[in-house]
């Protein structure tokens, strides 16, 4: 029941990166390996608000967000949309964006390391016990969890209910067909692309009041967050979460009782898996 | 495959004596020298091997720590009981048959999938290794031989020598012909009957092999193994940047990219340590924007313009 709740606690929080992710993958068509360097941004930011000034990292979160929103929106329009115009088709833009976004994690990498050094970082915010059924957890971990949640929600809600949400929806099933009815792709292409980058900072500001980050991890959060993704179907919200709440559950299983070092090894096993028998993803359709 | 035709012998011939000048490095260079040819003999084969698959297939491959991990664990594990000469092979087998088994899990898919496993592999496999090394109790391994500078040299030499030949029959054959039509369209080539994966997978053993292989030859250098020297992510990286700096659509283009990128290295890791994350980002980003196809474009770009700037057009 411990493993239970504690995984469900860390799926919730991997589904708001994720989601992040499946924004840039799945609807603005870029894979981006440097997402897992705007988590850790989102940490550095709000580990430093917190010993700076004590602001809480729930409050950080509202300048994260859109800081990172215009940081990812300049990146979509200086680095990726000149590769989305030479590209020729689908595949050369896939080398040519994975190229880029990993040279500009290395580059993310490297200037927070200049920045703020090799050190791990970790900060101690409300490590106040709360009972859950006869066991307690960590009250960061419960907050996290919960800001997740409304955060997922409310970005589900906007996707299936305004306007620019459908939009964002169309241009991720159908491109081509989105430009027939009046959406201006490549602008909602760079919107969903920022709004990724701004829900996966706000991740890494909520994850690091739990977890120990330092300026080289962001790498593994990609790869956990891609893994998520694509368990839970490219585009597919629904899925995400689901695949969060799995991985979130796994990772805590193997921990606890085989080794804690196993955790991104337990990740990979899934994929392989998802990869040999579901490569379409949880809820996805088999395509030919 | 065709007779080989009187230019193909005379550009053997160069290869061969320009082989044979680069074999006598111990003798000219200090130690320093040595070193550096090391390297560069070391990334030439790595990066020539990777650009054999990833040239004409455009996957971007990031297994080659994996592969060379294990290729320093094969050595590691296998001195105490067996000769040496036995574990370049072994090593090269198990490079292989890893390989192949990636290739079969991912190879069928896109190409992104592809990327995403081989960027997680060698943290993988570093992983399980220090998993079932906590597990018996051991750390590190202690690689202890005769085996000098040199000999190490010479083995890397002979190891891109191979691997150059091998690129160069595979460029002769059947399945270099399938591959280049892979490469321009991979539909026609399913169209005209052409086995796509069973080619990828076939091709993808190459660098399998010849990355565990190097990882074998380079075990005795380090002499104290752990799983995050043997695996450390940043050769992956490397040699993607040498052989897209470089040019794959040739043979010898890795090999333009792997020198000036050695000394580049070089001379960033002696001033500015801490910034050569930062350096290997700004190099993807030239290659992307400014090199899309390596030096071996450039050349071939200059070629055409003295060409037509004499009216062979």
């Amino acid at each position: 029941m411990d493993i239970l709740i504690t995984g469900l606690l860390l799926g919730g929080t991997y589904a708001l990166i994720a989601m992040g992710l499946n924004l840039q993958y799945g609807m603005a068509r870029i894979m981006n390996l440097a997402n897992g360097e705007m988590l850790v941004a989102g940490g550095f930011v709000a580990f430093w608000f917190w010993t700076g000034s004590q602001i809480s990292p729930l409050l950080t979160v509202f300048v994260v967000a859109p800081v990172a929103f215009l940081l990812n929106w300049l990146i979509y329009l200086i680095f990726l949309r000149p590769l989305v115009k030479r590209a020729k088709s689908r595949g050369q833009l896939e080398v040519d964006s994975i190229l880029t976004t990993f040279g500009l994690s290395f580059v993310a990498v490297g200037l927070m390391l200049a920045f703020f050094g090799g050190d791990y970082f970790s900060y101690s915010y409300l490590s106040e016990p709360v009972h859950i059924l006869g066991d307690t957890y960590g009250a960061n971990r419960v907050a996290a969890f919960l800001a997740a949640v409304v955060i997922c929600g409310l970005l589900w809600l906007w996707l299936n209910r305004s306007r620019a949400g459908m939009t964002i929806r169309a241009i991720s099933v159908a491109p081509e067909s989105a430009r027939l009815v009046g959406i201006d792709v490549r602008r909602t292409a760079a919107l969903a692309f920022a709004l990724g980058g701004a829900v996966t900072a706000t991740g890494g500001a909520l994850i690091s009041t739990f977890l120990t980050l330092d300026a080289s991890t962001g790498v593994i959060f990609t790869l956990k967050a891609l893994v998520i993704v694509i368990m839970g179907g490219v585009g597919d919200v629904r899925g995400t979460i689901v695949a969060a709440l799995l991985l979130g559950l796994l990772e805590t299983f193997v921990a606890r009782l085989v080794d804690p070092g196993l955790t991104l090894a337990a990740a990979y096993l899934l994929f392989v898996v998802i990869l040999l028998f579901r490569p379409q993803g949880l809820f996805g359709r088999p395509t030919t | 495959m065709s007779a080989l035709s009187s230019r193909d012998w005379g550009n053997l011939s160069l290869c061969a004596i320009a082989l044979a000048i680069a074999a006598c490095l111990p003798w000219t260079a200090g130690a320093y020298g040595l070193s550096i040819g090391v390297t560069i003999a070391m990334y030439t084969a790595l990066a020539t091997s990777w650009a054999l698959f990833s040239g004409p297939t455009h996957y971007i491959s990031l297994a080659s720590a994996a592969f060379f991990g294990v290729g320093t664990y094969v050595t590691g594990i296998g001195i105490q009981y067996l000769p040496y000469w036995t574990l370049l092979p072994i090593a090269g087998v198990a490079g292989a048959v890893m390989a192949a088994l990636v290739g079969l899990a991912t190879l069928r898919l896109s190409g992104v999938y592809f990327v995403i496993f081989t960027l997680g592999l060698a943290e993988f496999v570093r992983q399980i290794i220090t998993w079932s090394q906590n597990i018996s109790g051991t750390k590190g391994i202690y690689v202890l031989t005769s085996i000098g500078e040199m000999h190490i040299y010479w083995q890397l030499l002979g190891l891109a020598a191979l691997v150059w030949l091998l690129g160069w029959l595979i460029g002769r054959s059947r399945l270099g012909f399938a591959l280049r039509i892979i490469g321009d369209d991979e539909a026609v080539a399913r169209h005209s009957g052409i086995d796509t994966a069973r080619a990828k997978i076939l091709l993808f053993m190459v660098p399998g092999a010849v990355a565990a292989i190097t990882g074998a030859v380079l075990a005795p250098r380090y002499v104290y193994i752990e799983p995050s020297l043997a695996f450390s992510p940043m050769l992956s990286f490397q040699v993607v940047i040498m052989a897209l700096l470089g040019g794959t659509g040739r043979l010898w283009g890795p090999l333009v990219g792997v020198i000036p990128f050695t000394f580049l290295w070089e001379a960033i890791s002696v001033s500015f340590p801490n910034q050569t994350t930062l350096l290997l980002g700004v190099c993807f980003l030239v290659i992307v924007y400014l090199l899309p196809k390596g030096f071996v474009g450039l050349i071939d770009l200059a070629n055409k313009r003295m060409r037509s700037a004499e009216g062979y057009v």
